[in-house]
Formats: structure tokens, sequence, C-alpha cells
């Protein structure tokens, strides 16, 4: 007994050294805060933001890089015409709330997304689904009714997380997975807090428990950063602030890429003639949106295509910056006193992008009417009620020049030519024709100018100086906290 | 003290002259950006230098003291066009169903505070110049109803006004032609004050970002505008700051300058 104690007592010991030394908590600061906690229910990044790889997990995940790795599923195999994926599973993965992860749950979440009545905000991912078949509890076959080379990517996002049917209902308050961290607490208004789960499958996170703290205002983002109220802010909002940052031994700036294709969106139902969407483009100077709006950070973009993608085409020069040319189209046109109305969302890019491509286009003779909406708004008039002429928004999704596809999607882009590329696209496994269909696309979508296509948005993070594992990149819309951890 | 009259009537008319000239030169084009040029501390070419858009900051605080200047001057108008009015038909009718309506209706209004109402306003009719003129308009009616209504009381009881009531003169007549011009005074001052509180509550709406709406230039959006730049460029928010301030501090002296010369009694008991 007393050598039992002896043991206890050392262990103890061990274990509780390190945290005297090491912090293991962290505050993680957010613009926006999630509408709901359930990344299969919800649209928003900011769901993503708070449970992608912590709270939630996928049969594949991506990494930091991009790259689609294995999560749930430990391997799969693929049948040779390429519809039949049979995914193995990992053994021992248990839910938050102590149920047994295996191949029922897997069917009843996939089941699930892709339902008739799902709400889902991406079922596109799910849509070449025909079949989910539990072979035993650790194997899952899932049939495609065609074969899809994005099947595995499609997987790793997070509207593809797992969930059980125990705790799916309660999924936006209460959001139940099999990360390495378990929801604890949301305080509306204010933070989400998580905590390491001790049942965890995989390498347990050096990290304790974390905080997501919601801070929409870019003054006060700053403040909180300098007060070390928030330990990192991955997306800071204010990027004039970033250079006195860097310049504070105190925080390290992590600049890296996004998937957010920064675009004046255009409502192409309203602005219907192309020759108004191309003296637009052309009336449009990025770089100077990017140095003014963003302080430098940025990539200029032609298409809606991450330049950092291998099979990015740079078609900046499609429409490049050039007053002369959108007056003499307009002259052409014959059209004179045109008036659209450019509603802006609040992130700095908008806002500030807004105000400089306002005086560029009053530059060529085109007017435009400024208002500044609320997120809510902006979801509520322009993205579901397309009532809108143009605004300005970063779409974060990767891999998204899919929407083009969509005739009923907010832009009301209707272009059969791109929609059949697109199909042919989702079944084209093969590395190089794929390359090809891209190429195609994005050419498309440009000389069509159906969006102004502004700037690739960079990843500003900031955080402080003894914090690594972050991600530099944002291939996702996360902050995975798995691989984070204090160095003193 | 003819010294507030003085330097508050000399601040009023610079920023008024100031506007005025924005309406047929200004250094630069507003609205034209310059992001080459953004930052620049005040030099010899851009006199308070330039934003963050390298837009002229001189040019867009004149362009602004115009935008404060007539949401001011206009919420005043529709305070007085309106409250004067009521309180005077308050005080003709005192003590009467009508009386108590009109009073209470104005306790309501001012029961809330202007601020909170003038957000209420432009949150629901969307952000405009007109909707912060109306939200800011709205608060002053019960503010002049007021005063009328009590300078004005006093004066019913006066001899002169029994005698043009003996005289025959009817209630309508008697408020415009007796009561008015005697608290005539009393509403300058306080129109003097309004203008002053006009002043701030614009600059609060557009600071919150429901007054002005880009790219006209107004003295609370530049503040708002450059809050995070305040630790690099410290001009960008000093400029519309003191704007502000020496507008309303202005027409704070103004006010007073103006009740000290106007009120007979004040004089009276200074002399």
């Amino acid at each position: 007994m007393f050598n039992h104690l002896k043991i206890s007592v050392c262990a103890l010991a061990l274990l509780s050294a390190p945290a005297f030394a090491q912090q293991t908590s962290i505050t993680i600061g957010m613009a926006l805060e999630p509408p709901n906690l359930d990344p299969t229910g919800g649209a928003a990044a900011a769901i993503d933001e708070v449970v992608y790889a912590n709270v939630m997990e996928g049969l594949t995940r991506f990494g930091p890089d991009g790259s689609v790795n294995a999560a749930l599923a430990a391997s799969w195999d693929i049948s040779e015409d390429g519809t039949v994926y049979t995914f193995s599973l990992r053994d021992g993965v248990t839910f938050h709330d102590g149920t047994t992860m295996d191949a029922e749950d897997v069917k009843f979440s996939l089941d699930r997304a892709r339902a008739e009545d799902s709400t889902n905000a991406q079922k596109a991912l799910f849509a070449g689904i025909a079949d989910v078949t539990v072979v035993d509890p650790l194997t899952v076959q899932v049939t495609l009714s065609e074969p899809n080379g994005n099947f595995l990517f499609n997987m790793a996002w997070g509207d593809a997380v797992i969930v059980a049917p125990e705790s799916a209902a309660d999924m936006a308050t209460n959001p139940v997975g099999t990360g390495p961290f378990q929801f604890s607490e949301w305080v509306q208004g204010d933070r989400v807090e998580i905590v390491a789960y001790d049942g965890y499958w995989g390498d347990k996170p050096a990290l304790s428990e974390a905080t997501f703290k919601f801070i929409s205002d870019a003054t006060a983002a700053f403040a909180a950063m300098m007060a070390g109220d928030v330990d990192a802010f991955p997306n800071f909002p204010a990027p004039e602030t970033l250079a006195q940052l860097d310049a504070d031994p105190r925080f390290n700036v992590i600049v890296g890429s996004t998937e957010g294709e920064t675009i004046l969106s255009t409502n192409n139902a309203n602005v219907s003639d192309v020759r108004v969407r191309k003296a637009i483009a052309h009336a449009i100077n990025r770089q100077d949106i990017i140095d003014g709006a963003m302080f430098g950070y940025g990539t200029p973009i032609g298409t809606h295509f991450a330049p950092h993608n291998p099979d990015y085409m740079d078609l900046t020069g499609n429409s490049a910056y050039d007053p002369d040319l959108s007056r003499q189209i307009l002259a052409d046109a014959g059209i004179t006193d045109l008036k659209l109305r450019l509603a802006l969302p609040p992130p700095t890019y908008a806002r500030r992008g807004g105000e400089i491509i306002a005086a560029q286009l009053r530059e060529v003779g085109i007017e435009t009417a400024i208002t500044n909406v609320e997120w809510a708004q902006w979801i509520e008039s322009v993205f579901r009620g397309k009532d809108f002429d143009l605004t300005i928004v970063s779409h974060t999704e990767p891999m998204d020049i899919g929407i083009y596809a969509r005739p009923d999607y907010y832009f009301q882009y209707d272009r059969p030519e791109f929609q059949d590329l697109n199909a042919t696209l989702e079944v084209t496994a093969d590395p190089a024709q794929r390359s090809t269909l891209l190429a195609e696309m994005q050419q498309i979508i440009a000389d069509d100018y159906v969006n102004g296509y502004l700037f690739q948005l960079a990843k500003t993070g900031v955080a402080n100086a003894n914090i690594v594992g972050l991600w530099e990149n944002s291939p996702t819309q996360a902050n995975d906290l798995t691989g984070v951890s204090w160095t003193q | 003290m003819k010294r507030n009259l003085i330097i508050g009537g000399a601040l009023s008319t610079l920023f008024t002259l100031a506007a005025l000239l924005s309406f047929l030169w200004t250094p630069y084009d507003v609205t034209a950006l310059n992001i080459g040029a953004k930052f620049g501390t005040p030099n010899g070419q851009n006199l308070l230098g330039t934003d963050h858009f390298g837009r002229d900051i001189l040019s867009m605080l004149m362009v602004g003291a115009r935008i404060s200047i007539a949401v001011a001057l206009a919420a005043v108008s529709f305070g007085i066009l309106l409250g004067v009015p009521l309180g005077l038909l308050a005080a003709a009718r005192r003590g009467s169903v009508v009386d108590e309506i009109i009073m209470r209706s104005n306790d309501l209004v001012f029961a809330f505070p202007s601020l909170v109402i003038a957000i209420l306003i432009t949150a629901v009719f969307g952000p405009s110049l007109w909707n912060a003129i109306l939200a800011i308009g709205i608060f002053n009616t019960p503010v002049f109803a007021r005063v009328t209504r009590g300078a004005a009381l006093s004066l019913w009881t006066l001899d002169y006004i029994m005698a043009a009531r003996v005289a025959g003169k009817g209630a309508f007549r008697i408020s415009f032609e007796h009561i008015l011009p005697n608290i005539l005074n009393l509403l300058i001052v306080q129109a003097t004050i309004q203008f002053a509180v006009g002043i701030i509550i614009e600059a609060g709406l557009s600071y919150v970002g429901l007054g002005a709406q880009p790219p006209i230039p107004s003295w609370g959006r530049m503040l708002a505008d450059s809050q995070t730049m305040i630790s690099f460029a410290p001009h960008l928010a000093l400029f519309p700051g003191a704007a502000i301030v020496l507008m309303v501090l202005g027409l704070n002296l103004l006010g007073d300058g103006l009740r000290d010369a106007l009120d007979p009694k004040i004089r009276r008991a200074r002399t």
C-alpha cells in the first residue's frame, strides 16, 4: 500500500513537473462568432474554425499543407473502376460521450448529410454517393454513382465530419465528436471553451484546454493582443497594425495563404451585360486595393482560383487595370449614368476595399451607392435574397470553382458550357485531365467577367512568440490545435 | 462676458466658412484616392497630411464640416419647426387635454437617451444622411417644445397679453404676434446649444457607421477609420478629433455669449 502511494506521489510529481514550467492553455482570438457549432448544418467558416480537427473529425482530414490525410479511416481501398471506396476504420475510437465510433456511425453521418431533408451546407460533397454499406464494425463501403476523383478530398471537409446518432440532434449547441478536445462551454457573444479529451484515440495534444474568444472590432482585437488577453489571433482583422506587432519581440506575425478568393461579387441577373462587367473589371486596380485595404497582404488573382494551387492560371492580364478601356467599352455600349449598389460586409477587405473600388469605378463613370451591412443582414439579403448589384466577399472554401456551375448561387451565373465542364470534372480522376478541365473553367469565368476578381486573401496571424505549431496557411477553415504547444 | 461671444463666434464662423468654401473649392478632390501617397504627414502640399487612402485630410475636414453643419442645421430646424408650434399650442391650451398629450409625448421621447433614439432610427430605416437628420431632429423636438411652453406660460400671465385678449385677439395670433417675438432670444440660445449637440450626435452616428455613408467624408467616420492606425499615424485621428472639439466648443461659447447678450435680466444684473 505504502509503496503504491510512493509510486503515485512520484508519478504525480513527474506529471505535474512540466505543468509548472509550461503553459497548457491557450486563448485564440477570432473575429467572428459562429452562429452555431454544427459543421454539418451551417455554412459559417467560424464553425469550422472552432471545431474542425479539434472537436470533430471525418474519415479523412486536411493537413496544414492542404494534403488529404487519414483521420478516422486508417486506410482505404478504391475499386478498379473508382466507384467503390472501402474504408478501414481505426479501432478504439470513442465519441466524447463515451459511445464507440464504428461503421454504423459513418453510415449514419453520410446518409444524414446526403438525405433529402439534410441541412448540410455543402450537400454537393455527398451528391455522388449512391450507397453506404456497413461491412463489419470497422469496415464501411461507400459506392459512388460515378467515379469521383475528389471523393477523399470531399470527405476531409468540415461538413463531412462523423457524428453519432445519439448526439447529432444537439450538435448546434453541444457538438460531440471524436476529436482530441471536447466541447466544454459556450458563452454566447464572448467565447467557446474546449478541453482535452482523455479517451482520444490518437496522440494527445500538448494543450489541456483552449478558449476561442470572439472579438469582432479591429481596435479591440489589437488591444486584446497587446494586453495578452488572447495568445494568438490566426486571422488578425487589422492588417495595418501588423508591422507594429511584428516589431514587438513578444509576438510572431505569421503570414500565409488562404483559400479565400476575394471577389467583387456581381449579381449577374442585374448586371447581365457582359460589357458592363468587363468595364468594371478593367476599372479595378488590384494593387491599390491590396496596398490600401490590406496593407500589402494579398496576391492579385484574375480568376476564381487559389494562386498557390498548381492548376492556377494567372489571368490577371485578362482584366488588367485600364480605365481608358473601361470608359471606351461603356461608351461603345452606349451606357451612361450607370449606378450600382455596393453592399459591404464587416471585414476590413470589404469595408476598406469597397471604398477604394467605389472611387475606381467613379473614375470611369460608374457611380456606386455603398451600404455597410452586418453579416446576418448580408446572408439574409445578399446571399439568400440575391438583392444586390455588387458586394465584396472572400470565398474561403477550398477548390470552390464549382459554385460557378450553380445558377441559383447568389451571383447567379448561368453558363451551360461551364456546368458541363464542372460535371465532367467531378467524375474525372486523372490529374492531367483535371488540370486541363480546371484551366478551361478558369478561362471561361475570367472571359465572362462573372465577378471582379480582386486578390487572394492572405492569412495574417499574430501569436505569442512562445507558441509553436499554429498553421501558417489556411488550406481549409480551421484552427487546428492538435499540434500547438508552448515553448515555455 | 464678451470674450465668449467673440471666441465662439470666431470658431463657428471659421468652420462655417470652411464648409461654404468647400462647395466651391477644396485643395484636393476628396473622392480621389491616391494609395501611393497614404499616411503623408502634414507638409506643404497637404497641410494636414493624407489619410490611409492618400486623401487630403484638410479637404476631407472641409467637406466633413459641410456635412456636420448641414445635418445639425437641418436637425435644429426640424426641432424648431415642430417643437416651437407644439410648445406654443401647449401654452395656449395650458391645462387642457391637448397640453397633456403634447407634453407627455415629449416626456416619452425625452425618456430615451438621444443617441439611442438616433441609433434606433438609423438602424430601422437604414443608414443615410437623411435618417441621421430625422433622428437628431426628433430628439430636438421636445427640447424646443419644452423651452417654448415654459417661457410662453410665464408670458401668458402678463398684462399686455391680457390687453391683447381683451382687444379680441385669438390665441393663435397672440402666440405668434406677442409670445414668439418675446421668447426668440431664448430659442436662439437653445438652438445654438442644440446645434452643438447635433454635431456631436452626427459624429457619434458616423463613428458607428450610421451617419453619412462613404465616399462622403464625415468627421466621425474619419475618427473610426483611423482608430487602429493611431499608433503610427496619429494625425489621422488628431485633426478630425480637434475639429469636433473646436466646433462644439465654439458653438457652446457662442450660445453662452448670446445668452449673456440677449437676456435682459442677466444684462441688467451685470450692470
